[in-house]
């Protein structure tokens, strides 16, 4: 009796496989791909598709008003042998070097300095933020008048003291042009640089400084042993940040000198924007915008693989 | 009002007369007769958007808005205008048109309507009424309002870009009139520096003096981009004696033009820093508010006439367009046509003091080109101007190819050393291939 009930139980409810969309409903992983859609979604649309756009931009014949067709890399080949972007390639890594070492030089002592214990310290901070509060087109035309060939601050006041007679030629020169839109871009980077190496100088504990002075280090030692290696990390996010803004930067060259003088100031991006949307080459424009890429990756790599050499700041564990 | 009867430049009381004829409750009866009788009646509930170029003449635009105020109240369609550096313009238009949306209306500069001819609005019909109704169009403006056998845009005005020099600094130099031949330009140039007077016309990317003067040194001197079909032949012999040219010129000016902008002329000439330069009448109106005395003791002339013997200069071209996507075609129909009314045109032209020049013959007679001897000159710009691209289509390529500053580079290229004749030339003629291919 009891052994016919089991069985017509048994009977009654068969083992059910269940199917693949049951298993995927109660999947963790499943819903953690749905969660990540809204994300996800917002990165193509506002990132990967505009660079995407710009790239496949820069393999057609675009002009402003119509859409181009496809010629492959004849924008590249084009580019190749044309002086001027050459030349807006040299200046580019020669501004953004130069400009972003010296920043990095004066940004760092700023920010020892201001770490110190110093009379007014809150002023002094707040102070050496304004280069970079002021809008840049602002401090572009400011020093746009500082460099007027005519009408210099500079020139104007080393002629009265008598140790010059003529104008010096800020922006027409040459050279004289490129170290003074360079020096314009130092004197708005270094703040941010000074200010981000600040705060990471305040995380350092004093009480390994404490240390290192009962052991008897000197003030260099302890700087190379403990402040250096303690700010690497933030050396690498600052440096990175200011390596890609230098790269990039576009308003105090256009204001100043719209890449002149004979475009010995142009940068890529000016000369990209003045192909693109001034002449109408819209191809030819996002063509130099695309070739900015392999230099800024490469920028990204040297910091990631050179700087930042913790585990953690890889996604490892912290050793 | 107030600004302009204080002005001593215009002393005729006629001119003032003609001026203040048409204002307040007279303006507005004429503008409702005018839109009554205007072949393009503006859709119902019209509402227009223009983007134009900011003005240099405060006046100008005073003018401009009360004129706009006239045509709202005479149509009930409202305009609302938005103003950009004119170089600004350009990419503005540009991105409206290639996206769709934005202003009805592009006042910009050039050959502008030509870089995107297809999104602009036919107005032939427009051209030919005003054609007819004002003395017909002068040759450069038929230029550039054309496409083919269609008009895509109405020439405005011209802004002229003519020598402005200092009268007793150049008597002192042996000359009491401006050269009238490129040759004694040079010896003027030579002298005025030499006596510590010297002047100088921008090397650097400035996409109005800059270019001007340029494009008058290469065609002064038989030099074309391109020919007639638009074949490239920059690479000449002529090219080379404009480069030469502009060599010699370069080294008899004030250092530092290389790096000089459109602005840069005007502020060192009435700081009295340069003694001669190229720009429009704006030097002049301003020193009359500001420096009395350079006002008194300056005057304009025409571009020195190079060995090629005619008259080769490039002058500011101001044309309006409308759009395609527009949902008004007729509201912006009325409105241009309206603008270049005579009873609109004049006062605001004469507003202008004349820093604008028609393109319609009849407004040769407005009293502010005799009012004041010293801006006769810029009467005749628009006849004198020869088209961006030279000889060649006024079309988008001649427009890309002063936007990228390809002629200016070229001769800031060999004026500054950094490449000998062959090199600057090589240089311009493979952008200017690629640009014509």
């Amino acid at each position: 009796m009891t052994d016919a009930v089991l069985k017509s139980r048994l009977a009654k409810r068969p083992i059910q496989e269940p199917t693949s969309w049951e298993r995927l409903k109660v999947n963790r992983n499943w819903l953690g791909v749905w969660f990540m859609v809204p994300a996800a979604a917002f990165l193509i649309l506002f990132l990967a598709y505009p660079l995407g756009l710009g790239v496949w931009l820069s393999f057609t014949d675009a002009k402003i008003g119509r859409s181009g067709e496809f010629v492959g890399l004849e924008n590249y080949e084009w580019l190749w042998d044309d002086s001027t972007f050459l030349l807006s390639v040299f200046n580019t890594i020669l501004y953004t070097s130069v400009a972003s070492a010296i920043k990095f030089a004066v940004g760092l002592y700023l920010a020892l300095l201001l770490n110190e214990r110093l009379p007014f310290k809150a002023i002094l901070r707040a102070v050496v933020l304004i280069p970079f509060i002021v809008p840049t087109v602002l401090s572009a035309i400011a020093f746009w008048w500082i460099f007027d060939p005519q009408f210099s601050i500079i020139s104007w006041s080393l002629k009265k003291m008598g140790i010059i007679t003529t104008n010096i030629d800020f922006l027409g020169d040459v050279w004289n042009a490129r170290w003074s839109v360079i020096f314009a871009n130092i004197w708005r980077g270094v703040p941010f640089v000074a200010i981000t190496l600040l705060a990471g100088l305040q995380t350092v504990s004093p009480s390994l400084y404490e240390a290192a002075t009962i052991d008897g280090a000197t003030p260099w030692q302890r700087f190379r042993f403990i402040t250096y290696p303690l700010l690497t990390p933030i050396i690498a996010v600052v440096m990175t940040f200011s390596v890609l803004f230098t790269f990039t930067d576009f308003q105090l060259i256009w204001v100043m000198t719209r890449g002149g003088p004979v475009n010995a100031t142009h940068l890529m991006a000016t000369l990209s924007y003045q192909r693109a949307i001034i002449g109408g080459s819209l191809g030819e424009g996002a063509a130099i915008s695309t070739a900015m890429i392999p230099f800024l990756l490469a920028a990204i790599m040297v910091s990631w693989f050179g700087l930042q050499r913790r585990k953690w700041q890889q996604g490892g564990e912290n050793d | 009002m107030t600004d302009f009867s204080r002005r001593a430049v215009v002393k005729g009381a006629t001119a003032l007369g003609a001026a203040g004829a048409l204002t307040g409750p007279a303006l507005l009866d004429w503008a409702k007769a005018w839109a009554q009788s205007a072949p393009w009646k503006p859709e119902k509930g019209a509402k227009l958007s223009m983007l134009r170029w900011k003005y240099f003449v405060q006046a100008e635009d005073d003018a401009f808005v009360k004129l706009i105020a006239a045509f709202t109240q005479a149509t009930g369609v409202a305009v609302d205008i938005s103003r950009e550096s004119y170089e600004d313009v350009q990419p503005k238009a540009s991105v409206a048109a290639n996206t769709g949306t934005g202003p009805d209306l592009f006042w910009g500069l050039y050959s502008l309507p030509h870089l995107f001819p297809q999104k602009c609005l036919d107005v032939t019909d427009v051209a030919d009424y005003l054609g007819k109704a004002h003395g017909g169009w002068v040759d450069s403006a038929v230029k550039y309002g054309k496409n083919g056998n269609k008009w895509i845009a109405i020439p405005i005005c011209y802004s002229g870009a003519l020598i402005n020099w200092r009268v007793e600094a150049s008597k002192k130099a042996g000359f009491s009139a401006f050269p009238t031949k490129t040759d004694e330009f040079l010896e003027y140039a030579k002298a005025m520096k030499a006596q510590g007077t010297p002047g100088g016309m921008a090397l650097g990317h400035a996409s109005g003096d800059g270019n001007t003067w340029v494009h008058w040194a290469l065609w002064s001197h038989g030099g074309q981009t391109v020919d007639k079909d638009d074949k490239v032949i920059l690479n000449s012999p002529e090219t080379v004696k404009a480069l030469e040219f502009a060599k010699t010129l370069y080294g008899h000016s004030i250092p530092g033009t290389a790096s000089w902008n459109d602005s840069s002329n005007n502020k060192a000439f009435l700081a009295k820093e340069i003694h001669w330069t190229n720009n429009g009448i704006s030097i002049y109106v301003a020193a009359q508010n500001s420096a009395k005395d350079v006002a008194e003791d300056m005057n304009h002339a025409y571009f020195p006439i190079g060995p090629v013997g005619k008259t080769t200069e490039l002058h500011l071209m101001y044309p309006i367009l409308a759009m395609t996507y527009t949902k008004y075609p007729q509201a912006c129909k009325a409105l241009i046509a309206f603008m270049l009314a005579a009873d609109n045109f004049n006062p605001w032209i004469q507003s202008a003091k004349g820093y604008l020049t028609h393109c319609l013959n009849e407004y040769d007679k407005n009293p502010v080109w005799t009012a004041d001897p010293k801006t006769t000159p810029y009467r005749d710009v628009a006849k004198r101007s020869l088209t961006a691209g030279g000889l060649g289509s006024v079309g988008e390529k001649a427009a890309t190819a002063i936007a990228d500053f390809v002629v200016l580079d070229m001769f800031a290229n060999y004026a500054t050393g950094r490449e000998d004749a062959k090199g600057a030339i090589a240089i311009a003629e493979r952008q200017l291939k690629r640009i014509y291919r």
